[in-house]
């Protein structure tokens, strides 16, 4: 990566001409990896080292009582696979089709504040921040008051007529009940985790010149070829970004499954928390958590072949 | 990620200062501000709930559906679940505790990793990116799997060490961006001028990235505090808020105390009291 870098050259200091020399004590040698150490000693510890352990409980088996030993039993990943291949599937469903409505639903806001936000653009970012101002849980919780049988928007839907509607369209269950159905987790996942998606494409249109649209109408471009042709593309980096953002953190939370969700609507997180809690099988727990993992590893880097720049890499690392 | 916001908001601000630019009024139908205003007041509607449900009369056990009339007796009774008092101080001392560290050690290893390239820097770069990438139910799974190999017990001391391994990341990269924008001539010109290299730190270099260590703390805090999946795997028996909360709904019945909805409208009005005032500081400077 860094080894043929010579150890201390400062990034920009090769540019100006070097005037004088400071010799170098050994400390100035060492500076850089003792301020890196202590950081990097908490994530190797508290990070890595945990991750290579939960690799090596994964492979392990015996029960609670008796204790686990190492057997390198790899046939715990297909039984994990076959005991929880729907929750697991699920999952990725949940994601794929939140992380889609929030783009869609999204990418009009970005747009309307990149554009037309004019002096108002940081008063109707602070506006879609505010949700982070309260607490997950309770905007989750929130949401399940709201949408209870005896809370508002069932209330309102069956005053407007409009319940017996939502029953067919399968929006809501056969009894007319949002809560417990797979609406009320897609929108509770979709409601968390949207300002992920807006603000990343918001910033990589934010990039895009206003003078490229004049210049696309000059060349007659009218404004739905200047938007496909010319917005959609240099926007692109942003939504790579947004869907890693927003999808990764999607198909692992079990939070708004287990608050909105019932039993028919779990995820692969709560999977993972009934072995480690309720049954302490803890090399399945492992196992299942790898296997999260690596699929979200897979499509991340399909994802990325197929669409990705190292533009869009540098905003999700952002 | 949540970097990504404060990225955003400076950028956003730069836009509306930067001199001369054309505020063109692009003629667009109503449909696009229609749509956005609809996101956000949708984005809004469970704060607007919590806010006026905290202050809903009823019996106290469980929130009302019903609008039983306004009181405040919710807020002087604030103190009436003793574990719920315990686990909001918890949640306090541990995201206090937490941005101490880890602005403390992702400072240092932010200006390092800004300022040289050396042999490895490389590889801690990669191990950042996948700390932050990762899945949060793995991180947590991953801590608690060691924990449990080792006999570590669960509680306060394990939460904080969890919460410090999730957001130094975030403290590194927001100091690292603002390294670039520091001129290395300056540094050298504190020390031809007879400082050392502790008090140049002190005097130059942090004064300058002083913007990212902030948006790392407070990103560090907003992380610690609101954390529920990572946290709910290394708890033990010590609760935090957002777990309380939880707790609560999960309970047959799913009843959550008109307490939470007051605590969690005093905790929004602190941070956007705290944020507003933050923003009109740095106008001023500016």
């Amino acid at each position: 990566m860094t080894a043929t870098a010579p150890p201390l050259a400062a990034p920009s200091g090769a540019t100006r001409p070097v005037t004088r020399r400071r010799r170098r004590s050994p400390l100035a040698v060492l500076a850089p990896y003792l301020m890196v150490l202590p950081a990097w000693l908490w994530l190797v510890i508290f990070f890595l080292a945990p991750t290579i352990t939960m690799l090596s409980v994964s492979l392990m088996t015996g029960d609670d009582l008796n204790g686990f030993k190492q057997t390198w039993h790899f046939s715990t990943y297909s039984d994990a696979w076959n005991s929880y291949h729907v929750q697991i599937l699920r999952s990725l469903e949940y994601g794929l089709v939140a992380t889609a409505l929030c783009i869609v639903i999204g990418y009009p806001v970005a747009y309307w504040i990149a554009f037309k936000g004019g002096r108002f653009k940081s008063i109707l970012l602070f506006l879609l921040l505010l949700p982070f101002f309260v607490s997950f849980v309770i905007r989750t919780q929130s949401w399940e008051f709201m949408l209870d049988d005896h809370g508002m928007v069932i209330g309102l839907l069956h005053d407007l007529h409009l319940m017996g509607v939502m029953t067919d369209v399968h929006l809501a269950n056969s009894k007319g009940e949002f809560l417990q159905t797979s609406t009320a987790v897609v929108g509770g996942l979709t409601y968390n985790f949207i300002p992920f998606t807006i603000l990343p494409i918001y910033v990589a249109l934010e990039r895009v010149h206003p003078s490229l649209l004049e210049a696309s109408s000059d060349l007659y471009a009218n404004k739905a070829v200047a938007f496909g042709k010319v917005v959609l593309p240099l926007s692109m980096p942003g939504v790579f970004a947004a869907v890693l953002l927003t999808f990764v953190p999607v198909a692992s939370d079990y939070v708004n499954a287990q608050i909105l969700g019932g039993p028919k609507n779990t995820m692969v997180g709560t999977a993972i928390e009934t072995e480690y809690f309720t049954n302490l099988n803890y090399p399945t727990a492992a196992s299942l958590s790898f296997i999260l993992m690596g699929v979200l590893l897979v499509g991340i880097f399909i994802y990325a072949r197929a669409l990705g720049t190292d533009d869009a890499l540098d905003m999700a690392a952002m | 990620m949540t970097a990504i916001a404060g990225a955003a908001l400076e950028e956003a601000y730069e836009q509306d200062h930067r001199p001369g630019r054309r505020r063109r009024r692009l003629r667009g139908g109503w449909l696009l501000p229609f749509w956005s205003w609809v996101v956000i007041l949708w984005l809004l509607a469970p704060i607007v709930v919590m806010i006026v449900f905290s202050f809903n009369d009823g019996n106290g056990k469980a929130v009302s559906f019903n609008w039983q009339g306004f009181t405040f007796k919710w807020y002087s009774k604030l103190n009436a679940y003793s574990d719920l008092t315990s686990a909001i101080l918890n949640s306090i001392t541990i995201a206090l505790l937490t941005t101490v560290i880890a602005v403390v050690l992702g400072t240092l290893m932010g200006v390092a990793l800004g300022r040289w390239r050396f042999r490895g820097s490389g590889s801690v770069s990669l191990l950042l990116f996948a700390n932050v990438a990762a899945p949060e139910v793995v991180l947590g799974a991953a801590l608690l799997s060691l924990f449990l190999t080792l006999g570590i017990p669960r509680g306060y001391t394990t939460i904080l060490i969890a919460h410090v391994m999730f957001s130094v990341a975030y403290v590194v990269v927001t100091v690292r961006a603002r390294m670039s924008g520091l001129d290395p001539a300056l540094e050298e010109a504190a020390r031809d001028l007879g400082a050392g290299p502790i008090s140049t730190f002190f005097r130059v270099t942090l004064p300058v990235i002083m913007p990212g260590v902030q948006s790392g703390a407070l990103l560090a805090f907003a992380m610690s505090i609101d954390d529920y999946i990572i946290t709910s795997f290394v708890n033990g028996s010590t609760q935090t808020f957002p777990l309380w909360v939880y707790g609560a709904s999960q309970r047959t019945g799913g009843s959550v105390p008109p307490q939470v909805n007051v605590i969690g409208t005093l905790i929004f009005a602190f941070g956007v009291l705290l944020a507003l005032s933050g923003a009109v500081a740095s106008r001023k400077r500016a």
